[in-house]
């Protein structure tokens, strides 16, 4: 019998070389032993996609895709399917887990320099895939046919009337219709469940091919291919299987506990996740007051309004997502990881984070003029993050990068440093209860709040510089 | 530090999320585990709002299934002569005559509860006064312009409003009782309390299934990170 499975398995392999795929990607795929806490996202990204797959294809099985039926449908699903509450829930937090995931992966990419040579074109692929996941959520958004779904759907195609000569023939071409309608919800469908999520899988595959050619970059910078032991591997580097696959499985139960959190206690999440004026019926004859673009569009929203012509506005915000693509070009500093790099990056970053952040929050709010001034303010911020980059990372005084990667902390280290500044940070004096026991009351301690505080501000400003 | 302030940073826009609109809302005890008050309500509904309001999603049957009643008891006292268990919860009234009536449709409301809140619905309940002005006699503190007639107003009595000027423009403070109705006030809020619980228990009929199956959920996602941690550490031991 074990005879006859070794003669099934060799046949196999004779033919399709998954020994040697599983090694080369797994196996023997070296990758840094220093990742840390922002090197979960990638692989807890790919979860999400799997999730969304899954959950979306048990979603189309019930959903309607009619203008008349969809919105129905979707609460018949909500109601009437056995667990269609839970695999609605799971796709619609799951669409907001995605990008919250994606943006903290692309952060890590930014602070630690993965973009720079010679990973220029993993970045581009990544960049594509965030442009085709924005696509995907914003066909998909329009899916449930409430109120938002089809009010954002004309608000965001009315923006391609803007392109001057073409405009209003390919806004009409891309709905099929003069307003969105049955014609576009049902293309909105087809893109949504077949077109790009081939295109998100293709990618994701280049993506990693990409990156395993190159090997991947670490929290200090450093291409660990550059020290090897006399057997010719990386010494700073660990097979990828079986140490960063049980490493990521932690990664995935926490962050499984808050998306679970998160499905079974709060899936509007205030609003945002799954928005109240979603739960009307499109109505093509009743605008809505107030409408707003899902959170994840919010800072691109933000700079499309700030701009006071509509067709510059469009293009400052199609800007705003390629200055992206040009990063690895933009930024001139030979040096990788922010823990070595000057000051002046540091605090432009710092910038561009608060900028992006203060856009997503201003494009969820009505445009008055204090807010729209202040979109303004922060979008030639988040601008000159990227367009100054050629001359300031010039200017960068950075520090020595060492040749090989430094220790990271582990959780326990950590976990053991928090206790002890809470410690410093309370006392517990004896105290007689009313009943006379002796009781040891945790109280704030003054003395030790402002020696913490004054140490995390003199790092804060030392971390700047 | 940087990524606690991160952290809250991108936490910030959560808070801004407020009713708005001007009126203070009231607040509304909500308890989807008081099966007697969604019971209460959905007779009330049936009673006062289900002549003119479908809740097209909600079938009697599942009503009796989710708050532990029997069948007998839904068709006896809550659903309308003549309804099947099977039935959604549907009005008499067609499309034509409301259009008539009122000049539009009655909204149906399965998912007012998800569109409003249960705070505006109980300060909307409690909100109309009257109005000679108006087609039907009555505004409401928070809808302006109403189109839809005090159904409450035998039970509740008559409200009239208190205006105060404020820049030059009618404000009103609070709302008077200026005829007594048959519940006293407190009944009144129990009434409109049942009522919007029902309603709020028909926006996600499956909401405290839900709540009470995430109990579990995180129970087990925790005792899988821990035993996934401890894995962890085992593998990672040799690793310095």
């Amino acid at each position: 019998m074990k005879q006859k499975i070794t003669a099934c398995t060799d046949w196999a392999l004779e033919r399709f070389p998954m020994s040697k795929l599983w090694n080369e990607h797994m196996a023997q795929y070296y990758a840094p032993k220093n990742f840390n806490f922002w090197y979960f996202f990638g692989s807890l990204a790919l979860l999400m996609l799997v999730n969304q797959f899954l959950t979306g294809i048990l979603l189309t099985m019930n959903y309607k895709p009619d203008a008349e039926l969809a919105f129905d449908s979707v609460e018949y699903i909500m109601r009437d399917v056995n667990w269609g509450w839970l695999v609605r829930y799971m796709h619609s937090t799951g669409a907001s887990a995605f990008f919250i995931l994606i943006y903290l992966h692309m952060f890590r990419g930014m602070m630690y320099g993965s973009y720079k040579k010679p990973r220029e074109l993993i970045w581009i692929f990544g960049m594509l895939l965030f442009v085709c996941l924005m696509a995907e959520a914003f066909m998909g958004y329009l899916l449930p046919w409430g109120q938002m779904s089809y009010w954002g759907a004309q608000v965001i195609i009315s923006l391609f009337s803007a392109i001057p000569v073409v405009g209003d023939e390919l806004s009409l071409w891309i709905r099929g219709d003069y307003v969105i309608s049955d014609a576009t919800l049902n293309r909105f469908f087809a893109f949504h469940v077949i077109a790009v999520p081939l295109a998100l899988i293709i990618l994701v595959f280049l993506h990693i091919v990409a990156l395993h050619e190159v090997g991947s970059n670490n929290p200090d910078g450093i291409e660990i291919k550059e020290s090897k032991d006399p057997w010719g591997k990386p010494v700073d580097g660990i097979p990828f299987h079986p140490y960063y696959t049980v490493k990521d499985i932690v990664g995935v139960g926490v962050f499984l506990i808050f998306f679970a959190t998160v499905i079974f206690y709060m899936p509007e999440m205030g609003g945002y996740f799954l928005e109240n004026a979603n739960f009307i019926p499109a109505d093509p004859l009743k605008t809505p007051e107030h409408i707003e673009p899902s959170w994840y569009f919010t800072p691109f929203y933000a700079i499309l309004r700030a701009v006071p012509d509509k067709f510059a506005g469009v293009i400052a915000m199609a800007g705003s997502i390629i200055v992206l693509f040009l990063l690895p070009w933009l930024d001139r500093c030979e040096v990788k990881s922010i823990r070595y790099r000057g000051g002046i990056y540091k605090k432009a970053l710092f910038a561009f984070v608060i900028s992006f952040l203060v856009l997503g929050y201003l494009g969820t709010q009505p445009a008055t003029p204090t807010y729209t001034m202040m979109a303004r303010v922060f979008t030639v911020i988040y601008f000159a993050f990227f367009l100054l980059m050629p001359i300031y990372t010039r200017w960068e005084k950075t520090k020595p990068v060492p040749k090989r990667v430094t220790d990271e902390p582990d959780a326990e280290d950590q976990y053991h440093a928090i206790v002890d500044v809470l410690e410093e940070m309370t006392t517990h004096e004896p105290m007689k209860t009313s009943w006379g026991a002796t009781a040891f009351p945790v109280k704030p301690n003054k003395k030790g709040i402002i020696q913490v505080t004054n140490r995390v501000v003199k790092k804060l400003k030392d971390s700047l510089d | 530090m940087k990524k606690i302030i991160q952290t809250l940073l991108l936490l910030l826009p959560l808070s801004g999320f407020a009713a708005g609109g001007g009126v203070k809302l009231q607040h509304v005890d909500i308890d989807l585990e008081d099966y007697a008050s969604i019971q209460k309500g959905a007779e009330h509904y049936v009673k006062y709002c289900l002549g003119c309001h479908s809740a097209k999603y909600m079938r009697y049957k599942r009503l009796a299934m989710d708050i532990e009643i029997d069948e007998e008891v839904v068709l006896a006292e809550i659903a309308p002569e003549g309804a099947n268990i099977y039935d959604p919860m549907l009005t008499a009234m067609n499309d034509h005559d409301s259009k008539k009536w009122f000049g539009t449709n009655p909204p149906d409301l399965s998912l007012i509860a998800r569109i409003r809140g249960g705070d505006w619905l109980y300060t909307y309940l409690k909100g109309f006064y009257t109005d000679p002005s108006k087609p039907l006699g009555v505004n409401n503190t928070v809808f302006k312009d109403v189109g839809m007639p005090n159904m409450l107003w035998q039970l509740q009595g008559v409200q009239s409003p208190v205006i105060v000027k404020v820049h030059g423009e009618d404000v009103i403070t609070h709302l008077k009782l200026q005829e007594k109705g048959q519940l006293s006030r407190r009944e009144f809020d129990q009434f409109v309390t049942e009522l919007v619980n029902f309603l709020v228990y028909v926006g996600e009929p499956v909401q405290l299934e839900r709540q009470k199956l995430g109990k579990y959920v995180l129970f087990f996602l925790l005792m899988f990170t821990i035993i996934a941690y401890l894995l962890k550490k085992e593998y990672w031991k040799d690793i310095h």
